[in-house]
């Protein structure tokens, strides 16, 4: 197979009609190209994505008040409640394989500047929270500290800010700890700052809330001991989605709502949405491989049928080369390897240019920022790799069928064609 | 060295079936030239392709340089060809994208001659045809005379036990057809076996022996008084 007549042999076949070869390395490198567009932009989907959950514990449900839709003991339907903080201890009581309960608070983005620091203003959210949180959510402290469990009891008045809060609020090089900004006519003091594990998505709002003790802000905020909606993670081990119908079920005989009253809790189940995720990743590479495949064997085809008409261009030839004594294996052979190199060459003719374009629409994404829920996409080591064992494969498959029509063609009629 | 008996070949033709070869016996010694004549259809041709093992037998014996050519798969034939026989055509059969040198170590490459050996021997057997400084040339850039001297050489270049000759002077000029003939003499004269298949009378009778075929069968076998080419040739 390393025989140097043999490769001079296949170069002077290929390069003895240069159009037609092109133009039939095109139909494989086409398909190739496309592969590999098609597997990057499946990657970059995932990364965007998978960039969103990450840090953020995926193990977890949020669960919120709505209006009951049965009566229960005396009480009627069409009833607003809210959960207490009770009911925290309750769940982790009661449901022993969860990890963290966070009961949370919120308030802002809806009426106007909430916060004021001297002459600069700002609209953001504001969470009264338990210190748990930060490792529910894909932020980490960057400067300072975070809420701790000393502030809870002693229900002190501190804040832990975003950086684009301190960006919109405060000069470059000022200061952040130890300040107060007034958050709805009340002082708070800035313990520190977070910012977000992922830098993509988000864009406007990203790092832009303020994080409280929840007994401050259950204070200050006059929401006595209720609970605007908790977020609950289960411990590894244990999927919150199993856990789901048992963390129902105890709130709702807490807060007397009828155990069949499937509209009275809202929940979201992160752990869900995720695994639903990750399926998609599975089902787009398939459809990348899928639709791949089938450009590509299109000009799997185109190859075949031009060794086709080579082999009939030069049947004589083997005819010839048959008469001085060739061995049809080796014509078979010789047939086989000019069509896997044709293959070969033009896939990574493809290759590479998909790996340009690929590089070249990083460059723009980098050029105009982060793009929502898509982010650096791009084709393994393993993915060209197979892609280059789908491409031997396929020319051994185009070479085949030519290959035998070679050589079944007796020396003495291929020697009568004109 | 070669040696036939009782051998038949027919061709189907649809339904119907051609009788070509009604069996032949024939033998040929070491050093001969033998001309095999006869008109179109007398099985001339077909003789020289089962001898070539281009065509295989029906019934009958073929044995060349001892050897019993029977039960040939396509690798063996090949094998056989490329060790024992050397063709030269009517339309010379040069491949027509490599040049002179190359298409004489054509033979030579499937013997996994080396390169280099490759290239000396076939230059050699291209000075023995007088075609040494036309050796970097196409095919398309040589007279007709010319591609049947680099067929020759190349027939030579694998050293076979017989040379095959189907028409060789058929497609020339009769200056050039002596030209070749003269050349085939002298391989001739130094021992190799030779065969030629011709219609014409007059290249016949430069040969040592000629066989007439007519419907198949051998109907004049006889040894003839040499005419030498060289004598036309100036």
């Amino acid at each position: 197979m390393f025989n140097k007549d043999r490769w001079i042999e296949i170069l002077e076949v290929l390069s003895s009609n240069v159009w037609r070869t092109v133009a039939t390395a095109f139909g494989v490198g086409w398909g190739i190209f496309i592969l590999i567009i098609l597997l990057a932009a499946g990657q970059g989907l995932e990364n965007g994505i998978r960039q969103d959950f990450n840090g953020v514990a995926t193990n977890t449900m949020f669960m919120w008040t709505e209006m009951t839709s049965i009566p229960y003991e005396g009480l009627p339907e069409g009833r607003y409640f809210n959960f207490k903080l009770s009911d925290v201890d309750l769940l982790k009581r009661g449901v022993p394989e969860l990890e963290i309960v966070s009961p949370r608070n919120s308030m802002g983005q809806s009426q106007g500047d909430n916060v004021i620091r001297g002459t600069e203003t700002g609209n953001y959210r504001v969470y009264g929270d338990y210190p748990e949180i930060i490792k529910q959510n894909s932020i980490y402290v960057a400067k300072g500290r975070f809420i701790n469990y000393n502030d809870m009891p002693k229900k002190r008045k501190v804040v832990v800010i975003g950086d684009g809060i301190r960006a919109d609020l405060y000069e470059e090089d000022e200061e952040v700890l130890g300040t107060y900004l007034k958050i709805n006519g009340i002082n708070f003091m800035v313990i520190g700052t977070y910012k977000e594990k992922s830098d993509n998505g988000g864009g406007q709002n990203s790092e832009r809330a303020i994080f409280m003790p929840f007994t401050t802000f259950s204070q200050a905020f006059n929401r006595a001991d209720n609970v605007g909606w908790m977020a609950i993670t289960a411990r590894d081990g244990s999927s919150i989605s199993e856990l789901k119908d048992k963390i129902l079920s105890v709130v709702k005989q807490s807060r007397k709502v009828h155990p069949n009253d499937e509209r009275a809790i809202g929940y979201f189940d992160l752990y869900n949405q995720y695994q639903r995720v990750e399926s998609l990743f599975g089902a787009l590479k398939f459809i990348a491989y899928f639709v791949g495949i089938l450009v590509l064997l299109s000009g799997i085809i185109g190859v075949s049928n031009i060794m086709l008409i080579v082999i009939k261009e030069r049947t004589k030839e083997i005819g010839i080369r048959r008469a001085l004594g060739e061995d049809p294996w080796s014509i078979r052979l010789q047939i086989l390897m000019e069509s896997i190199f044709l293959t070969i060459i033009s896939g990574m003719v493809g290759i590479i240019f998909g790996a340009l374009s690929i590089f070249g629409i990083n460059k723009l994404l980098d050029s105009v920022g982060p793009v929502d829920m898509f982010l650096n996409p791009s084709v393994s080591v393993g993915v060209i790799i197979s892609a280059l064992t789908i491409l031997i494969i396929s020319g051994l498959l185009a070479g085949f069928i030519p290959a035998n029509s070679a050589i079944k063609v007796r020396p003495i009629e291929a020697l009568r064609t004109e | 060295m070669i040696k036939i008996e009782n051998l038949h070949k027919s061709y189907k033709m649809g339904n119907n079936s051609l009788h070509v070869l009604k069996g032949i016996n024939f033998s040929v010694e070491e050093g001969e030239l033998v001309a095999i004549m006869g008109s179109s259809g007398s099985g001339k041709s077909t003789l020289l392709n089962i001898l070539g093992m281009l065509d295989l037998l029906d019934e009958g014996s073929y044995t060349l340089d001892n050897v019993p050519i029977d039960n040939l798969t396509e690798t063996k034939a090949a094998n056989y060809r490329n060790k024992f026989l050397g063709f030269v055509f009517q339309s010379f059969n040069l491949i027509n994208y490599k040049n002179a040198m190359e298409n004489v170590a054509l033979p030579l490459y499937y013997q996994r001659v080396g390169r280099k050996e490759r290239q000396e021997k076939a230059l050699k057997y291209l000075d023995q045809v007088g075609l040494k400084e036309w050796a970097t040339h196409l095919p398309s850039e040589l007279s007709g005379g010319q591609k049947q001297r680099v067929a020759i050489a190349r027939a030579m270049a694998a050293e076979p036990k017989v040379l095959l000759a189907d028409e060789p002077t058929g497609a020339l000029d009769s200056k050039t057809s002596y030209e070749v003939m003269d050349l085939i003499q002298k391989i001739n004269d130094d021992g190799n076996t030779i065969l030629i298949v011709t219609h014409e009378p007059d290249i016949a009778e430069m040969c040592k022996r000629v066989v007439h075929l007519k419907d198949g069968v051998i109907i004049e076998d006889k040894k003839v008084e040499q005419v030498r080419a060289a004598q036309y040739v100036q």
